[in-house]
């Protein structure tokens, strides 16, 4: 579904990704894993199109996409649920919702995967007209990953969704991924949570300093020594 | 959800709309000339402040060249108001050139002439200086006001350079301006909470988030600040028409630090909070007159200072900013809903 080929970013003068190569099998939740600085934001961001100083291919359903407007790249069906959660504290949960799937017209179909999402995420029906600012971090990040849906995704990028969350909450969020996988929806998942992204993930790829080091099977890279070492704490 | 009594609400906004109507009436027949003058800039400065608010509280687009549409819409709306004898009158220095010493219109078209003209330019303008963010679209708006004036004062042969234009017709009396501003105030309240003014705020609170969601976030601000210029561009046209005498040097920075300081006392991302501050700062900029006279406490005797309610409103805004950053409203806005509310607690409560 989605293949990168040598990609290049450059921040000014820093060379944040070298060349990197990987593949997003369709019905498939991807995961990288890397420390911090290693680029894995980076790649989420230049498949989004927020990056402008880029070379190289990507790939989406065999068609280049490098260059288009994440207008454009949301409308092929690739939507991110950027670092941070990034809700909007002034709109209400509903108005949240709404703009997540604001490049549709299909009355039926959002309102379809507007009940949809309430079903995936109970809390945010309750709170349906309160302002996503007073929602709990737990919340924010249900209504994140509720927003993301909104657009009908093929291709759903996740950037750290267990940031700042109690572990009862990071269990919830990749429980839901791990449904939101089941769906239908190919998942490409950026993780600190090096062994939680591992457990759900059919395949996964080490990045290091902006390159790929590592990769196969979840299951493979939990037994693998070095990563381990590296990424599990021994 | 709470389900908005839509029948309810509209027979009570149309009630206030009449009260209003029917104080503005009484008002044009008993109020002295100086009083009426007052409640006439009260409604330009609405007009022009929830202009500005449209550009910055509710798209986040630090703005400072307010002052630039409002003289482009004074000018233009002038030039069609102005009878041709008169235009021959004050061009003294220059002859006004063709087709501007023959074309006439009558009020309502000029002003909107002069809001058309105000957002044309708006428009041009925004595609460059909207790349910019922060602090430095305020620099470069800042700049685009002042070039404004300077092409006015040399451009004599359409503007009348430094000397400006007099004997404008004063047609802007209380019931275009009061008109003005209700136009402005709906058609305002419809855009904001329509998907629109959803998109506009998203951009505002988070312009990342916005462009992963697949909004063409520059689109929507070129178009917000040319609707924002647009009502500049009406404010300055219904301005030159109340005080009939317009030149370049009115428009300089300090009539966009007025409306700015409007907005910022009224709130950021408040329509309510504009239409309150603006009653508010220009009855005190009016009243606070006062302490430019000189003023006699007991045997001891103060000179009139002239500027001194300038100062006094300076340190006025920066106890603004240091206590009530939110402003008098926050991001509040008025609904009938909340008003009940407030009634039936306070019976409760007795």
């Amino acid at each position: 579904m989605l293949k990168i080929e040598d990609l290049h970013v450059y921040y000014g003068g820093i060379h944040a990704l070298k060349g990197l190569s990987l593949e997003v099998t369709d019905g498939q939740i991807v995961t990288l894993i890397g420390a911090n600085g290693a680029g894995k934001s980076s790649t989420l961001r230049s498949i989004a199109g927020l990056v402008k100083n880029r070379k190289g291919k990507i790939l989406f359903e065999g068609q280049n996409i490098l260059g288009k407007t994440p207008e454009a790249l949301v409308g092929m069906g690739i939507a991110m649920c950027p670092e941070g959660r990034r809700i909007l504290p002034h709109l209400t949960v509903m108005e949240n919702l709404m703009l997540g799937a604001y490049i549709r017209n299909d009355r039926d179909g959002i309102s379809k995967d507007l009940d949809w999402v309430f079903e995936l995420f109970p809390r945010l029906k309750e709170r349906t007209w309160q302002k996503g600012g007073t929602l709990s971090g737990g919340e924010q990040q249900m209504l994140a990953l509720g927003r993301a849906l909104m657009s009908r995704p093929k291709l759903l990028m996740l950037d750290e969704p267990s940031l700042g969350l109690a572990p009862l909450l990071v269990k919830e969020v990749f429980e839901i991924i791990r449904t939101i996988n089941a769906e239908g929806k190919t998942v490409l998942l950026v993780e600190q949570n090096a062994y939680a992204a591992l457990k759900v993930a059919h395949y996964a790829y080490v990045l290091e300093v902006g390159e790929i080091v590592l990769q196969g099977t979840g299951e493979a890279l939990i037994e693998n020594p070095k990563v381990r070492e590296a990424y599990l704490g021994g | 959800m709470k389900t908005p009594n839509k029948s309810r609400d509209l027979t009570l906004t149309t009630a206030a709309v009449g009260l209003l109507l029917v104080f503005l009436w009484w008002a044009n027949g008993h109020l002295d000339n100086y009083k009426i003058q007052v409640l006439n800039l009260i409604a330009i400065n609405s007009i022009l402040a929830l202009s500005l608010n449209l550009i910055y509280g509710f798209t986040g687009m630090f703005s400072l060249g307010h002052a630039g549409f409002m003289a482009i819409g004074a000018y233009v709306s002038s030039l069609l108001i102005l009878p041709p004898v008169q235009k021959e009158m004050i061009y003294i220095l220059q002859p006004l050139i063709w087709p501007f010493s023959v074309l006439q219109a009558p009020f309502f078209i000029a002003v909107l002439a002069g809001g058309f003209a105000a957002a044309l330019l708006g428009l041009i303008i925004a595609i460059p200086v909207l790349r910019l963010g922060g602090d430095y679209l305020g620099i470069a708006t800042l700049g685009f006001a002042e070039i404004i004036r300077v092409v006015f004062t040399n451009l004599t042969p359409i503007t009348n350079g430094a000397l400006g234009l007099k004997g404008i017709p004063n047609y802007a009396n209380i019931w275009w301006n009061y008109g003005w501003c209700l136009l402005t105030l709906f058609f305002l309240i419809r855009l904001i909470n329509s998907n629109f003014g959803n998109v506009l705020k998203a951009i505002r609170d988070d312009e990342v988030a916005a462009r992963a969601m697949g909004i063409n976030t520059f689109k929507y601000r070129v178009v917000s600040f040319s609707i924002g210029a647009f009502f500049a561009g009406i404010g300055g046209a219904l301005m030159a028409s109340l005080i009939t005498t317009i030149d370049p040097k009115m428009f300089s920075f300090l009539l966009t630090f007025n409306v700015l300081m409007i907005v910022v006392a009224g709130g950021l991302g408040s329509l309510t909070g504009s239409i309150i501050g603006s009653a508010v700062i220009t009855v005190l900029l009016e009243w606070l007159r006062f302490v430019e006279n000189p003023i006699d406490i007991g045997s001891f005797h103060l000179d009139g200072i002239p500027g001194m309610r300038m100062v006094i409103f300076s340190l006025l805004l920066i106890l603004i900013i240091l206590f009530r950053r939110e402003g008098i409203m926050g991001m509040r806005e008025f609904s009938w809903d909340s008003l009940i509310n407030r009634f039936s607690r306070g019976g409760e409560a007795r």
